[in-house]
């Protein structure tokens, strides 16, 4: 009689990585739905785009490695990277710019740094960067306008589809964002005037504030089913608030404290971009820092950069401290009186 | 502060399928005896007993075989009467599957379904009236080990070198499937609690807490019934949530008192001892009973055993005759493995010869369904699951990479000494990534860096001393052969002084005298055949064989006494032998061209 012996534990939970990619997409959904809803279809189709691109440059890269295709593409995190970036992206961008973000996330965040695990970087976020910087004219003129603004209903799927896949242009229904809309227009108008335009008279409850309220639900799901933790996000959303609490008092010469929180993509970001485990820190305490460095940084590009957002710098440069962060925000372990820091061990530890 | 309600809780862990009302519905049995027992003579990873009966002695059931010299080693009792068929190599409880050294014991008569015990432990009724001195000589006199985990000998936890205020009951049995504790509890609570006032009067301790999960309502009320009929305000009963790995030593001490045993320590040093149930019901059995540990409950469960429950099997039992009795057949295509202990930190074992041990408190027989084999690992999402899943706050995935990177200092930092090898990172990892295996390999790799670097610091130390050594000779060499120099330096200028020439010709003539000797040898060697004589090369041969038939003596006197010498001697007697070869070829020789018949 042959008897395996392998080794403890002999069971195991069965939970695999499609499952938890699977929970994190079902995540997004309600987010994706009230954009649908408010901005038409450009976040569907968007999303259409991307995922396959993902999945056929993932596929590809598989094919170049010569691993095996189907059982990487099942895992879901390739179409996870295509749908965070089409909820990131302007709904009304031409289909390249998709193309270009989505292909460049996978070949060169994911896969060049080793594929599944191994990004430094968040993908979705390096490659926002890389089509916000270079193709600044689509990225900034390709937002939506919600039907309650603009009075316009908004474009059919067939209209939507053939705008960005630019065949025909649907035109006058993009605006700036809300974030960028206030920050530019407050230099002339006081907070009152403001709320009296178009963009923001529908009273607090506006289009991007639902948005927010989708995502930040589809994060508490999340941490529900325990798939990320709470350090994160709270960190992100306290970094914007201690930078806004004193400097966007003076809602007449700053975007308000509200506006940060439930407008741009600040929800998005703490739930779904800076709980990415792979470019995140490691430890709860690192998340916590890091989500606090993303919130902070993210205050202050906003506030005082050129950027109507932020989200996306502000992670990947947290992604670069996350190796620092771990080093110094170890858990102190079972019977230890403090944690170990740093990295030499010391002398006496053994 | 024990005294509370207060409950501290357990930091991560899981909650896996507990799988434990299989096994634990029917009362306990008895297993029939089996022919022979197989008592390994290290039951622990302590140092080996030495036996005290010899193959063909017949011995009784708790009669002692074997004592240890050392306190770590476990006494052995025989399990079975019969006769001592063999002291050889035998396989036993261990993962690697190697052998150690067993008492091998055939039963006498295999038609009887009791067999007779030893009875030089007298039953002590009186205990409380021992002094404790004789209580703790008991306790060693009857073998008992710890049967929870380790294995480690129970008497040493009470030799009192450090003073304990509180003993912890650990009727936790977190692993899933098992539930022998339970049963114990069920059945046996006035024993166990006599157990506990056993070692509480040991301890000298003033307080008892017994844990128990919360999954475990029947053994929860017999203890609480046990502590109410004795009434004794020392002890106390806590139900714990369940939870995996609360019955860990150290976490099961953190739930119930806060407390953490400082990282490398044992609970003794925070004033506590911990000790199983089945422990400190064998401690009552050999106090009051006179009982050594011949026989344990095991728990055999899995969908392969057709009656799962919780059987008294004799320590020493091999698997086989266990599964057979249970009809089970280890020709069972569908066993394909057999897990010692639980499913979360227990062994496989290499083949079913292995037999029971003093810690085994499960035998978990899975069919394929029932536990598959682990899927093929996927790449590490970095997910975090582990971390929240950790008992010790760990960072598991950064363990993982440090493991796969061979980093062991980086492994170090991370705290991979502290890990208990739970498995319940490995349980929730979504890529099944075999963690527990990666850091048992991490710390291995660890510990033999550890020796090889103990071991290079001594050869450099013994290599530079010997450099120091050479050097002083060196030094001392060239001091002398200066000092020489200097001497001859004098010696030449006196010379010089004094001009003497006979000097120089005494020189010249001992030359040419040393010149001439050296000639005549060389032509004496030439000329070695004419000059030749019969007898002188007959008196050659003779020598040569005496030297030979000398060293010959000699080389057999060195190798009987092992000396050092042997290896010069073999070569001085090849030597002599070529020797004497040469001398009795030139005698032929010299015959056959003198035709001396002589």
């Amino acid at each position: 009689m042959t008897l395996l012996q392998p080794s403890s534990p002999h069971v195991t939970s069965r939970k695999s990585i499609s499952s938890v990619m699977f929970w994190v997409i079902n995540a997004t959904l309600p987010g994706l739905a009230v954009l649908t809803y408010f901005y038409g279809w450009g976040y569907v189709i968007n999303a259409l785009i991307a995922i396959a691109t993902a999945l056929a440059s993932e596929a590809g890269v598989m094919a170049l490695r010569k691993r095996p295709i189907g059982r990487t593409l099942k895992d879901g995190s390739a179409a996870l990277t295509g749908l965070l970036l089409a909820l990131a992206l302007p709904p009304m961008a031409p289909w390249w710019i998709m193309v270009v973000a989505s292909f460049f996330a996978i070949v060169f965040v994911k896969h060049l740094y080793g594929g599944l695990g191994q990004n430094l970087f968040n993908p979705a976020m390096a490659a926002f960067a890389l089509v916000l910087i270079s193709f600044p004219l689509s990225m900034t003129t390709s937002w939506a306008t919600p039907e309650a603004i603009s009075g316009h209903a908004l474009p059919s799927f067939t209209a939507q589809l053939k705008n960005n896949l630019e065949i025909t242009e649907f035109d006058g229904v993009t605006m700036a964002t809300p974030l960028d809309h206030y920050k530019t227009k407050i230099k002339r108008l006081t907070a009152a005037e403001l709320s009296k335009s178009p963009e923001f008279k529908q009273g607090p409850l506006y289009a991007i504030v639902w948005v927010n309220i989708a995502f930040l639900l589809g994060g508490l799901l999340l941490i529900g089913k325990r798939l990320i933790t709470w350090h994160a996000p709270l960190g992100v959303l306290l970094g914007i608030t201690i930078l806004a609490l004193p400097f966007s008092a003076d809602t007449d010469i700053a975007i308000p404290i509200s506006l940060h929180l439930f407008g741009g993509a600040t929800m998005l970001g703490a739930f779904f971009i800076a709980t990415d485990p792979a470019s995140c820190a490691t430890s709860n305490r690192g998340k916590f820092i890091f989500g606090l460095g993303v919130g902070l940084l993210t205050y202050c590009i906003r506030a005082w950069g050129n950027y109507p957002d932020a989200i996306a710098f502000s992670v990947l440069l947290m992604n670069i401290a996350a190796p620092l962060i771990d080093h110094y925000t170890r858990p102190r372990t079972y019977g230890k009186t403090k944690p170990l820091k740093g990295y030499k061990l010391p002398e006496n530890s053994q | 502060m024990s005294r509370s309600d207060k409950l501290w809780s357990l930091v991560g862990g899981v909650h896996p399928p507990e799988n434990k009302g299989q096994s634990n519905r029917q009362p306990l049995q008895h297993l029939p005896l089996s022919e022979t027992v197989v008592l390994p003579l290290q039951q622990s990873n302590g140092i080996p007993a030495e036996p005290t009966v010899a193959v063909g002695d017949f011995v009784v059931t708790g009669q002692l075989i074997a004592i240890g010299k050392h306190p770590i080693a476990t006494r052995l009792h025989a399990t079975l009467t019969g006769e001592v068929i063999a002291i050889e190599d035998h396989v036993f409880a261990h993962p690697s599957g190697i052998s150690v050294p067993s008492i091998i014991i055939k039963r006498s008569d295999l038609h009887a379904s009791t067999d007779t015990h030893d009875s030089s432990l007298e039953p002590w009724y009186n205990w409380e009236q021992l002094p404790v001195d004789a209580l703790l000589m008991r306790i060693e006199a009857a073998g008992i080990s710890g049967l929870g985990g380790a294995g480690f000998p129970t008497h040493i936890k009470y030799l009192g070198q450090r003073p304990i205020h509180t003993l912890i009951v650990n009727g936790i049995e977190c692993e899933p499937y098992i539930t022998a504790d339970d049963r114990l509890m069920r059945e046996h609570a006035a024993e166990i609690i006599t157990g506990i006032q056993i070692a509480l009067r040991m301890l000298s301790a003033q307080e008892a807490i017994v844990g128990i999960e919360d999954n475990k309502p029947e053994a929860i009320s017999a203890i609480r019934t046990a502590i109410t009929a004795v009434n004794d305000a020392r002890l106390v009963l806590k139900v714990i949530p369940t939870r995996y790995p609360s019955g860990g030593e150290k976490q099961l001490l953190y739930i119930l008192t806060g407390e953490e045993v400082p990282s490398g320590d044992i609970p003794a040093s925070l004033g506590y001892v911990i000790q199983n149930v089945g422990t400190l019901f064998a401690m009552q059995q050999a106090v009051q009973l006179g009982q050594p540990l011949i026989e344990r409950v095991v728990t055999l469960t899995g969908d392969a055993v057709a009656a799962p429950g919780n059987y008294w099997i004799r320590i020493g039992t091999p698997i086989d005759a266990v599964l057979e009795m249970v009809g089970l057949t280890t020709q069972d295509t569908d066993i394909q493995r057999i897990i010692m202990g639980g499913p979360m930190m227990g062994f496989t074992l290499p083949n079913a010869q292995v037999p029971v041990s003093k810690t085994t408190n499960c035998l978990l027989i899975p069919t394929k369904q029932e536990m598959p084999d682990n899927p093929e690992a996927d790449p590490c999402i970095r997910c975090g699951l582990c971390e929240q899943a950790c008992p010790v706050s760990l960072l598991p995935q950064k363990l993982y990479w440090n493991a796969i990177n061979r980093e062991w200092d980086q492994a170090q930092l991370n705290s991979i000494q502290d890990c208990i090898e739970c498995g319940a990172c490995s349980w929730v990892c979504p890529s099944s990534i075999p963690l527990v295996q990666h850091y048992r390999f991490t710390k291995a790799e660890i510990k033999r860096e550890a020796v090889e670097t103990v071991k290079a610091n001594q050869s450099r130390i013994r290599f530079e001393n010997r450099q120091l050594r050479l050097e002083k000779e060196v030094a001392e060499k060239e001091i002398k052969r200066q000092a020489r120099a200097a001497q001859a330096a004098q010696a030449q200028s006196v010379k010089a002084q004094t001009g003497d020439t006979q000097l120089d010709t005494s020189a010249k003539d001992a030359i040419l005298a040393s010149v001439a000797r050296a000639k005549a040898k060389k032509n004496s060697q030439v000329a070695v055949e004419p000059k030749d004589s019969l007898e002188s090369l007959q008196g050659a041969v003779t020598v040569a064989l005496q030297a030979v038939e000398k060293t010959k003596v000699k080389l057999a006197a060195a190798q009987a006494g092992g000396l050092p010498s042997v290896t010069a001697l073999t070569t001085a007697l090849e030597k002599l032998e070529k020797r004497a070869q040469v001398a009795e070829v030139a005698l032929a020789t010299y015959i056959e061209k003198t035709g001396d018949p002589s």
